[in-house]
């Protein structure tokens, strides 16, 4: 029984098969129209994720400066510093003394000779927080700050962030836009798919028009239809997945010269495996549903008579 | 089988198609429809077949009444009744197999069945040497007995048949009409619109007339 039902479902996606590649260029636009019009959300995704991750190597630097109190002793500042490196938010903190501080200074700053006037050291002592990756978020930078402000020995905690904050801003946007565009572009999908299966209904009246005179229901008139819907869909999906690889190909050494000069070893890289199956499902989904609809709306008007 | 109790169709634009049409036929009867063109042979064909709804009175066919068939119960409804059409309504894409063949994967037969129960039914009216072949190549006798093939391939127990003989030659007819004999004596219930006087008088089964739209007589089951 559930044999013979697979058997039959499988008669019919192989027949919808052959009605495809009767027509190799008719399928093949409308492949090809899908395919371009999944790639560009899907292009902007990559491009998004990319920048989000290249970001992320940026804000390993985003780190926190604690000056600390003139007064604070040599040994509470180890402690303090080895309280801090405890805490889970933080992936190490480097100490600079006083001296150490004021040294750099003079080799930085080329006042070495003025700053030997002074009778005493000027500069705080510092310790250089820098967060563990799973904290490199804006807000959770921001709960770290107050927290290590609340230390006594500490005069000033800097964190100068705003610029990882507007990226994040600006990305988050972005996504949302790449989200209303994809949602709009799935409509032109579906309407895309909607017209092809249109033709392909009004191309077959006849034979509907007998398969409804001699008892197929509308599900299995509506069959090879879904299963033709659902592949354009699909192959739209395949060929948008391989131009998006080929783009990044193609992109792949400009990228690598610009990273390079920035001297990182940044590599673009293209959807990852959950976002794939995201973009061949959404490709199926929008395929399946346009001919559904498509078949409803025109198999009604197919009446014997 | 068949029960007609004041049928009326009229037609949107307001032609009465049928008047008033009382009949009743049983089960395993043979019967001919005649008259005139347009006294509304093929519409009562279409009633029967669910095609048109009636538009007044109570129609029974295979214990449904068609009047409050409900749409989805249609397909189902269908596969009781072979029909065979003047004009065919082969598909010229498919071969002589795939169309008698089409009945059964409608229905969902035992794909297994199926090679066997379509050629018993193109071996019985003889075109089981041509079942490769499409239905453009066939004479229009030919294409009439793959219409039958197909009608009766899922051996339903009513047959309708319109002109079924339309265009062809009288050693054709005999033919078609020996076939559907055949099927009478087999039990199954056979309904044929038709003019061809010759037809109705070689078959010597009960015959039904219409004129402009009403039931005008009835010559009874056959004796
Ligand atoms: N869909 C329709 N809409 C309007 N009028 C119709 C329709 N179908 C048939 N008619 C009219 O109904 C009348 C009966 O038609 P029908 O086809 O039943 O006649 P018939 O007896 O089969 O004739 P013929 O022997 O020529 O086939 C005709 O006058 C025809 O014009
Ligand atoms: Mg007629």
């Amino acid at each position: 029984m559930i044999k013979n039902y697979l058997l039959r479902h499988a008669q019919v996606f192989f027949y919808s098969l052959g009605q495809l590649t009767r027509t190799p260029v008719a399928t093949f636009l409308t492949v090809a129209v899908i395919g371009i019009t999944l790639a560009l959300p899907a292009g902007l995704y990559v491009a998004i994720e990319n920048v989000q991750r290249l970001a992320r190597g940026w804000e390993d630097n985003g780190q926190i400066s604690l000056f600390l109190k003139q007064d604070v002793p040599g040994s509470s500042i180890e402690k303090l510093a080895e309280k801090i490196r405890r805490l889970p938010a933080v992936s190490w903190v480097d100490y600079v003394s006083r001296d150490a501080a004021l040294a750099e200074f003079k080799r930085l700053s080329g006042f070495g000779e003025a700053l030997n006037a002074l009778d005493r050291n000027p500069l705080p002592a510092v310790l250089v927080v820098h967060p563990a990756a799973a904290y490199m978020h804006p807000d959770k930078l921001q709960t770290l700050l107050k927290d290590l402000r609340r230390y006594n020995e500490v005069d000033i905690a800097q964190l100068d962030l705003d610029w990882v904050r507007r990226l994040h801003a600006i990305l988050e946007l972005a996504r949302q836009g790449v989200l209303i565009l994809a949602s709009g572009l799935a409509v032109a999908v579906l309407l895309i798919v909607g017209n092809t299966i249109r033709l392909a209904v009004l191309n077959l009246r006849d034979e509907i028009e007998i398969t409804k005179l001699i008892g197929g229901t509308n599900a299995f008139i509506r069959r090879p239809f879904l299963y033709a819907g659902t592949l354009q869909g699909l192959l739209g999906a395949l060929l948008a997945w391989l131009l998006l690889a080929l783009g990044l190909l193609f992109l792949s050494d400009p990228i690598n010269i610009l990273a390079g000069l920035y001297g990182s070893r940044f590599e673009a890289e293209n959807l990852g495996f959950l976002a794939t199956l995201t973009l061949i499902g959404s490709g199926g989904l929008l395929g399946w549903l346009g001919s559904r609809l498509a078949v409803s709306r025109h198999l009604r008007a197919i009446e014997p008579h | 089988m068949i029960q007609f109790t004041h049928v009326f169709k009229r037609y949107p634009g307001g032609f009465d198609a049928l008047r008033n049409v009382n009949l009743q036929i049983q089960a395993g009867e043979m019967v001919f429809i005649t008259g005139h063109s347009g006294a509304g042979k093929s519409t009562l064909l279409k009633l029967i077949t669910a095609i048109e709804r009636p538009t007044r009175g109570e129609a029974v066919v295979n214990g449904k009444n068609l009047l409050r068939l409900p749409r989805r119960r249609i397909p189902y409804f269908r596969r009781e009744i072979g029909v065979v059409f003047q004009d065919h309504k082969l598909l010229f894409d498919r071969t002589v197999y795939d169309n008698v063949a089409l009945p059964l994967i409608v229905t969902g037969a035992d794909p297994h069945d199926i090679p066997r129960r379509v050629r018993a039914a193109l071996e019985m009216v003889g075109l089981l040497s041509k079942e490769k072949m499409y239905p453009i190549t066939l004479s229009g006798g030919e294409q009439q007995r793959v219409g039958i093939a197909r009608a009766v391939v899922n051996k339903p127990p009513l047959l309708l048949a319109d002109e079924p003989t339309g265009n062809l030659d009288s050693k054709l007819s005999d033919e078609i009409l020996d076939l559907f004999l055949d099927f009478h004596h087999h039990g199954v219930t056979v309904l044929i619109a038709t003019h061809d006087g010759h037809l109705i008088n070689r078959a010597r089964q009960r015959v039904i007339e219409l004129k402009q739209a009403e039931l005008v007589s009835d010559s009874g089951a056959a004796a």
